[in-house]
């Protein structure tokens, strides 16, 4: 099946199979490996990305329901090699162990502070719920979202 | 929780693709195709389950190109919420917030920020999970579900819409267009709690409460409760011994007992039947005794 889907910005067609998950299509097709597999069932919030500015879990998706619509994912939010102030906040505050989680957890803070502005701490660990870090703990990761609030009004 | 080691969650199987684009042709494809498919709609339940391996259905029809089944509108007879509606709406509608806080505080607690934006109210209620969220809200606000079939439409009241665990009166061809909620219940006071290991578990044990309180006197009360029985249930009795009465401490604790007391809990995997009956004779004290604060 043919779809048009705006990756990152830039408009992309595509010929998929109406079972090809929108994950698999941004790993495998876009060559976008930013985004994660990580559970494959909507528990961990790894394979976050944005549709049409929502937090949503591509591996829960099929690539056909982004026929028509805006996709982001982690690769499209630096500015050439210059980091968005939320990559900087994670980088800065030490919100990065093993990585794995952390381009979920990007989008997810990207999605929220789009919403919300100044989200305070509670408001910040319910919006992350659904991304799950087993490493770092998520003080940090905290941290780095009120840094990156702060930053992005700057 | 499925056991992910033991299945590739990677992919899906392949399947028969539909995306109908009116209700009559979506009727039409149903009917024709029968139980060999099932209907995707925000896919974070079924999506899960053709995983984990325990549906394999031969066609999907997707539904999400049916214009008109999502959204949130005020009618003369009070709320319209399409089948499609995705759960984020919900939380967003601010005619939910203002005027049914107990539909509000229910879906706030439904999956994660991402389930939300991807789950649709009709697939929560159409799963017929008796620990489903948002349908424990709707029977507690007299809602009723909107089905469309080959034989035109019918309405059916959330008190008859769930037969069992996963079963409802939906039949083969039909679909859940909508579900409505009557103007009467706007403005009451709405308390909804539910027990579960973590936040984003399934509910051990429900509640969604509202009521029509005045000066402290119980004027309506309606009690549904996730979890207690086969399906979604209300408690008729402690609604009838309520009504007209003063909150006061003696009448909080009767109630709370015959509630204890008229739920049919079994022991399952997530905890026993005594235990529930304990929890919700504490989630009626605290219902009640917040209703009768001003």
């Amino acid at each position: 099946m043919k779809i048009t889907i705006n990756v990152n910005g830039k408009q992309q067609r595509f010929d998929v199979e109406p079972n090809t998950l929108l994950l698999n299509l941004i790993r495998d097709e876009m060559s976008l490996t930013g985004t994660k597999y990580g559970c494959g069932i909507g528990e961990c919030g790894a394979c976050t990305v944005l549709l049409d500015g929502d937090a949503v879990l591509a591996c829960m998706m099929l690539a056909v329901d982004a026929d028509g619509h805006r996709v982001d994912t982690v690769e499209g939010l630096s500015d050439g090699n210059k980091l968005h102030p939320i990559q900087q906040a994670y980088l800065d505050e030490g919100a990065v162990q093993c990585g794995f989680c952390t381009p979920g957890f990007i989008m997810s803070t990207k999605a929220l502070l789009d919403k919300n502005p100044n989200p305070n701490e509670a408001e910040i660990r319910e919006y992350l719920n659904g991304n799950i870090c087993r490493c770092t703990g998520y003080v940090n990761i905290v941290k780095a979202v009120q840094c990156a609030a702060v930053k992005m009004k700057e | 929780m499925m056991d992910i080691n033991k299945h590739n969650t990677h992919i899906l199987h392949r399947f028969e693709y539909h995306a109908p684009v009116t209700v009559t042709e979506a009727v039409k494809l149903l009917k024709e195709l029968g139980s060999e498919a099932t209907i995707l709609a925000g896919g974070t339940d079924l999506i899960v389950k053709m995983k984990d391996g325990s549906e394999r259905p031969r066609h999907i029809v997707n539904i999400k190109q049916i214009p008109g089944l999502r959204g949130v509108n005020e009618t003369p007879e009070g709320l319209w919420i399409g089948a499609l509606t995705k759960i984020s709406e919900l939380e967003n509608s601010r005619v939910i917030k203002e005027k049914l806080p107990v539909l509000y505080e229910a879906v706030r607690v439904i999956g994660s920020v991402q389930v939300r934006n991807l789950a649709s109210v009709g697939g929560n209620i159409c799963n017929a999970s008796p620990a489903a969220d948002s349908a424990i809200a709707f029977l507690a606000l007299d809602a009723v579900a909107h089905i469309t079939g080959p034989d035109g439409d019918r309405k059916v009241p959330f008190g008859e819409f769930f037969t069992g665990p996963g079963r409802t009166v939906i039949k083969e061809g039909e679909l859940l267009t909508g579900i409505s909620v009557p103007r009467d219940v706007y403005g009451w006071k709405g308390y909804w709690v539910r027990v579960a290991r973590a936040s984003m578990d399934i509910a051990t044990i429900s509640l969604a409460a509202t009521a029509k309180m005045d000066g402290g006197v119980v004027k309506e009360i309606r009690l549904a409760w996730g979890t207690v029985a086969p399906t979604p249930m209300r408690t008729d009795n402690v609604e009838d011994y309520l009504r007209g009465k003063k909150l006061e401490q003696n009448i909080i604790e009767k109630a709370a007992s015959l509630a204890a007391s008229s739920i049919k809990p079994r022991d399952s995997g997530r905890s026993t039947g005594p235990y529930k009956r304990k929890v919700a004779k504490g989630f009626i004290h605290e219902a009640l005794t917040r209703f009768a604060e001003a």
